[in-house]
């Protein structure tokens, strides 16, 4: 029987009324890969702010169960704790800060040269750069899922980690992922990319602020290229209506 | 402890050794309020001091094509609670030399008490000069610190200078340099400022490209707290063909501090460039979050980027 690692129930987020997330459910197993599919403006992102407890990002109803325990009254690095990461789609950039200082945030016994290996920098070119803004927007990226490796969480949130990603490198970033799960770890996959979701062991698609599908990778991410939630076309999404 | 041991003895704090000034490869000058206390040089720096009531007047000369292999320590400071001490010094470089400065200024202990620096500089044709200045003052402010600099770079010479205020409470500092730069050369500005208290920073950089293809930076890191104030003004123009500047001027501002930037640039050239960014604000959302979400509760995360910033 597959334990529940994260338990969504009933999450509602609005702005000025109008709900983002809409009574939203979704349950992560421990040690699943669980893709995030869904139409731009459908709520993806807000989720993960949602979850990870973003400044300006708390639900107006609803509950999260984090391995048993209740997220919401946690602040975010309190979240960040229990074994709880985001990595963001576009990544801070930070003046003044080595990539081994960020790869060794709050976190003692990690190991910043191999996170580096594991995504394709090398340790000897990279350790001692600045994260700043003389980083290409790959080399952040990869830098940000190092990061995310060196922490060893129970769940990273990742937000389109091929984003801005040669199709070359989209191969080791789904060897990053999976190395996530191999170390342990869950993963909610956000993506629009295709060939990233499929290597998922589950899928949702979300619009209008909830799931309307969860199945297999495979199935999930025909069922989004069906259009058969019209609100990805513009209109009211049939199956919020219903 | 005469005056000499505890101006070493406070050495570290601006990250330097006492043993420097031992080394006999490494030329020094060293002054407590109007009293010079200690100097060395070495071949190819001319070093001409002297004290009077009211001012230490100094003229250091790089004699041309010379390469001043050791940094050139210069310590200035107070050892007391109150006190005046005022540094006139002219420094030459002369064409083809290079030299790096090293001053360090320390009022450990300073209540009421005023630091004045009038400087001249002259950069001669191709030569270079790094002049990294670093203070270290004592939690109990009320000083007046006065930096005042006018720089002279020759055609094709190169000037650096880094001014860091990151530990203890100042008072009231005010910093006014204005630097010329000929054809071809460079000059670029760094300060880098923690204010705390009711710490008062009033920081004005000019620099004037007057030459074809000089170039200029203005690179100013501000953070406050408390109630500390800051008004940042950082100028450059651009006279000739090629000639470009740039002033990037941050400000992180906690606790009821406030701060003001003034980024002006003019062009009087078709052909000459001057752009600048200025930000003033709380840490950013963004940064502070991507370390919270990594675990760091968030002053520990403030204090991380706080740092990078003033690094």
């Amino acid at each position: 029987m597959p334990t529940s690692l994260l338990d969504i129930h009933g999450l509602t987020f609005a702005v000025d009324r109008h709900p983002i997330l809409d009574r939203l459910d979704l349950e992560i197993q421990a040690g699943e890969i669980h893709a995030l599919l869904g139409a731009n403006g459908s709520g993806k992102t807000t989720l993960a702010y949602v979850l990870m407890g973003c400044d300006g990002y708390g639900p107006s109803t609803g509950s999260i169960l984090f391995n048993g325990t209740d997220l919401l009254p946690l602040k975010m690095h309190e979240r960040a704790q229990l074994g709880l990461t985001l990595a963001w789609q576009e990544p801070a950039r930070f003046e003044g800060l080595t990539v081994r200082e960020y790869l060794s945030l709050g976190k003692s016994g990690c190991n910043p040269e191999s996170a580096l290996t594991q995504v394709g920098l090398d340790p000897d070119r990279y350790l001692t750069r600045l994260v700043d803004k003389a980083l290409s927007g790959g080399e952040r990226h990869r830098l940000e899922l190092a990061s995310v490796l060196a922490m060893k969480p129970k769940l990273a949130i990742l937000d389109e980690p091929a984003a801005g990603i040669d199709m070359l490198s989209i191969n080791h970033i789904i060897d990053i992922i999976r190395a996530l799960k191999e170390g342990g770890g869950s993963v909610l996959l956000i993506t629009h990319q295709e060939e990233v979701a499929l290597i998922a062991d589950r899928a949702s698609q979300l619009c209008a602020g909830r799931i309307i599908f969860s199945g297999g990778p495979r199935e999930a991410v025909d069922h989004f290229r069906g259009r058969t939630c019209v609100r990805c076309d513009g209109e009211v999404c049939h199956y919020v209506r219903s | 402890m005469s005056d000499l041991d505890e101006l070493r003895r406070t050495l570290p704090m601006v990250g330097a050794e006492p043993a420097i000034l031992d080394d006999l490869r490494i030329a020094h000058v060293v002054a407590q309020g109007h009293h010079i206390l200690s100097h060395r040089t070495v071949p190819g720096l001319r070093v001409d001091l002297e004290e009077t009531r009211d001012a230490i007047i100094g003229k250091l000369i790089v004699e041309a094509g010379a390469q001043i292999a050791q940094p050139i320590h210069m310590c200035f400071g107070l050892a007391h609670p109150t006190g005046v001490q005022q540094i006139k010094i002219d420094v030459q470089v002369l064409e083809g030399a290079q030299a790096r400065v090293l001053s360090h200024c320390l009022f450990p202990f300073a209540k009421a008490a005023e630091h004045r620096m009038q400087a001249v500089m002259e950069i001669g044709p191709g030569a270079s000069l790094t002049y990294t200045e670093g203070h270290y003052h004592g939690p109990h402010g009320g000083m007046q610190v006065l930096p005042h600099a006018t720089i002279k770079i020759g055609k094709g010479a190169r000037y650096f200078s880094d001014f860091s205020l990151l530990s203890g409470s100042v008072g009231s500092l005010e910093i006014d340099y204005l630097v010329e730069v000929e054809e071809e050369g460079l000059a670029e500005l760094s300060a880098k400022i923690f204010a705390h208290k009711t710490d008062h920073i009033i920081l004005k950089e000019a620099v004037m490209l007057r030459g074809e293809r000089s170039r200029g930076l203005i690179k100013t890191r501000v953070v406050l707290e408390d109630r500390a104030k800051a008004e940042i003004t950082g100028i450059t123009e651009a006279y000739a063909k090629g000639a470009r500047g740039h002033v990037d001027c941050m400000e992180i501002v906690q606790g009821e501090a406030h701060a003001s930037a003034i980024p002006i640039v003019r062009v009087f050239h078709p052909e000459a460039k001057v752009t600048h960014e200025a930000a003033i604000g709380s840490v950013d959302k963004k940064e502070l979050e991507t370390l919270m979400a990594r675990g760091l509760a968030p002053e520990e995360a403030i204090e991380l980027i706080v740092s990078g910033i003033l690094r």
